[in-house]
């Protein structure tokens, strides 16, 4: 589904990362997790189109296109939705307003109808009640005024409505008590489905213990310098990462 | 021969249409001319008119329009589609075909300044010139010089009028014309009214609209005053308008600024009895090389008086907007509210903003608060929504229309609030559109 192949970026002169390779397939959960300034936000974001970061070298596809030739929005139209690490509050713009506008631009973009709006709404509550989210969220605007767990939750609420291909969550357990935290992974657990991939870029292991990955990458200095399963997610979190790094110099 | 003598000229070639007119007519003309022969246009170095050039006004060779001939479908086209007493008026002459006044309650007047004048001209000398005199500036005394035609409403005492009252004011293109309407409006004691002045006309016209309102609310009255300023993007409009506030009267006054080439609007409330109440509601929208210029006043006059302004801006290209909202206190007049806020929004680099708020109290229990704000759309927020699968361009009109929110919130005729949305905002596909959501919202929740 996502392919990465010997990804060089750089930001402001500096190169962050030096030849990442990755492949995810649908129906895998993946981990990516490293030290600080390893380079973790930097893929997502790069893969998400964020301006002011520079790819030197290497290719990203998605179900064979090429990522990095779209714009921010096809990106997001053809399945690749990224959940920010820190929520943009946007004033003015009502929560139902982002959803019903994203979900039908999305819709358009595939060539669907725009969903009525009756079916939406019906929509839209189910996956409010799943995220424990109040009715009254829907009328207030994006992420303004919310708590750090409320941004988190309205997060996934946007990945639960828009129904993304690949779901890449960067920090998303940063800032939540355990049990935002448990409604945040029961959120990305259902998810989980055979034609879906989910990318989760996490410092800590706490949050692999909610959201079992199939694979764990560990990203030092720019590079995945290993990959392993759920259990090394846990050898990270009782060694820190100065044992992987040492047995990798 | 000077800017100024070019109007005088004019108005010497109109005086054979005004020989048979009564005496104080002829003397407040008279006055006017007077008036703005001795100030001349204004300049820069005034002080009230630094931030705008209005040579291209004094500069012009306005002629005056004598007929209101205009298409019933182009006429059509151009009206805001609502239900409403209606009067139209052609580069400021009144046209009887294009307007409707069926139905209209026996405890309401509205009517053609020149029929209003023509059955009984004393009624109209007394309130005529008392808010906006010759003295208010040389718009007000060149509108009094040519004054002809405009609109006068009478609200009963008591009479709650249900449809808006729609004064619509269509501008022709071809050879430059020049109109000078009065608008005078008395609400009565515990009268509610919803005045609306609509400007617009044909894209290409190169006109000059200065028109004078005096609006006198009498103790209790409500009314709501919807000024949607469309003008053609070659006209000039230059509007005075003066309220007057007796005690526990409410006026709000919604300035919704889209066309025009240069365009100053002067916007006064006297608040001169307790419990009145007014409140100032403005957008402005400006694009290419427009000049919308706002000059607005609260005068506190009286203790236990209220005002809330909220003005926001949005500029593109190389357009120039200018604020200046001042909030003045009479010496003890306390327990006053006052609170004022201006927010502007600029979508090039090359637009330009003056924003000047200006507080001056002489009374010391009051509250009073002035803010002003200028900045550029979140690009942080842009990305964000992209991220959403929302393009670039839309991303940008929802953002923008976030930030006229608070103003369009409040407009509650949507066919005020479509023509402002869509002047800001670009035409939204319908998957942006909120309408219906709510009703199924609310089927839901049965």
């Amino acid at each position: 589904m996502l392919q990465v192949n010997d990804l060089h970026v750089t930001v402001e002169g500096n190169e962050i990362l030096k030849g990442l390779t990755l492949t995810i397939n649908a129906g895998e959960v993946h981990a990516i997790m490293g030290p600080n300034g390893a380079g973790k936000s930097t893929l997502s974001a790069v893969i998400a189109g964020k301006d002011g970061y520079e790819v030197t070298q290497g290719t990203v596809t998605f179900e064979g296109k090429d990522v990095l030739e779209m714009e921010i929005e096809e990106r997001a139209q053809a399945g690749l939705l990224l959940g920010f690490q820190y929520p943009v509050e946007i004033p003015g713009v009502k929560n139902i307003y982002l959803l019903k506008s994203a979900l039908n631009a999305q819709r358009v973009a595939r060539g669907e109808g725009e969903m009525p709006a009756p079916e939406f709404m019906k929509l839209v509550k189910e996956k409010l009640g799943y995220m424990k989210m109040d009715a009254s969220f829907l009328q207030r605007a994006v992420n303004e005024g919310f708590s750090g767990g409320e941004k988190k939750r309205n997060e996934i609420l946007q990945m639960l409505v828009l129904q993304p291909k690949l779901a890449m969550l960067d920090e998303i357990d940063s800032g939540l008590d355990i049990d935002a935290m448990k409604v945040v992974a029961d959120g990305v657990n259902s998810l989980r489905a055979e034609d879906r991939a989910i990318l989760l870029v996490t410092h800590y292991q706490r949050l692999l213990d909610y959201i079992i990955p199939d694979k764990v990458h560990v990203l030092v200095d720019g590079r995945i310098v290993k990959t392993g399963d759920a259990e090394l997610a846990k050898q990270l979190e009782a060694n820190g990462y100065e044992g992987i790094e040492e047995s990798v110099a | 021969m000077s800017d100024t003598q070019t109007f005088l000229d004019t108005l010497k070639a109109r005086s054979s249409n005004y020989t048979a007119e009564p005496t104080w007519i002829a003397a407040r003309r008279q006055a006017g001319a007077a008036r703005f022969e001795a100030l001349g246009f204004p300049t820069r170095r005034d002080e009230e008119w630094k931030y705008t050039d209005v040579r291209s006004i004094a500069q012009g060779n306005f002629a005056l329009a004598d007929n209101a001939e205009f298409s019933q479908a182009s006429a059509a086209a151009l009206t805001l589609p609502i239900d409403a007493y209606r009067l139209t008026f052609v580069d400021g002459v009144f046209s009887s075909a294009l307007s409707d006044l069926d139905s209209l309650p026996s405890s309401v007047q509205v009517l053609p300044l020149s029929k209003a004048l023509a059955e009984n001209h004393e009624a109209v000398g007394g309130p005529l010139g008392r808010l906006t005199g010759v003295d208010f500036s040389p718009f007000a005394a060149l509108n009094t010089a040519f004054m002809e035609e405009g609109a006068v409403v009478r609200i009963a005492p008591g009479a709650v009028v249900e449809k808006p009252i729609l004064l619509q004011f269509l501008s022709r293109a071809g050879q430059p014309v020049m109109c000078h309407p009065r608008v005078l409006v008395e609400a009565g004691s515990r009268s509610e009214a919803t005045l609306i002045e609509h400007y617009t006309g044909e894209s290409e016209a190169t006109n000059f609209t200065n028109v004078v309102g005096e609006l006198m609310l009498d103790r209790g009255a409500i009314l709501a005053h919807y000024k949607l300023q469309e003008a053609p993007l070659g006209d000039m409009h230059v509007a005075s308008i003066h309220v007057e506030q007796g005690r526990d009267t409410r006026y709000t006054s919604y300035n919704l600024s889209l066309g025009g080439a240069l365009v100053r609007n002067d916007l006064i409330s006297d608040l001169n009895g307790q419990g009145a109440e007014t409140n100032f509601l403005g957008l402005f929208f400006g694009q290419g090389r427009q000049h919308v210029d706002n000059h607005t006043k609260v005068n506190h006059n009286a203790p236990l008086t209220f005002s809330n302004e909220n003005y926001k801006g949005i500029l593109d290209d190389r357009a120039h907007g200018v604020f200046n909202g001042k909030v003045y206190v009479k010496r003890d007049s306390q327990k006053i509210e006052g609170f004022q806020s201006n927010q502007n929004l600029l979508l090039s680099d090359r637009a330009h903003i003056d924003a000047k708020p200006e507080l001056e109290i002489y009374a010391d229990d009051v509250k009073c608060s002035h803010g002003t704000t200028t900045g550029q759309l979140d690009e942080e927020a842009i990305y964000a929504l992209r991220t959403r699968g929302i393009d670039e361009a839309t991303a940008r009109g929802l953002l923008t229309l976030a930030f006229a929110g608070e103003v369009l919130d409040k407009v509650s005729l949507d066919a005020i609030a479509e023509r402002v949305e869509l002047a800001v905002a670009g035409k939204l596909p319908e998957r942006f559109n909120l309408a219906g959501l709510v009703e199924a919202a609310a089927a839901i929740n049965d």
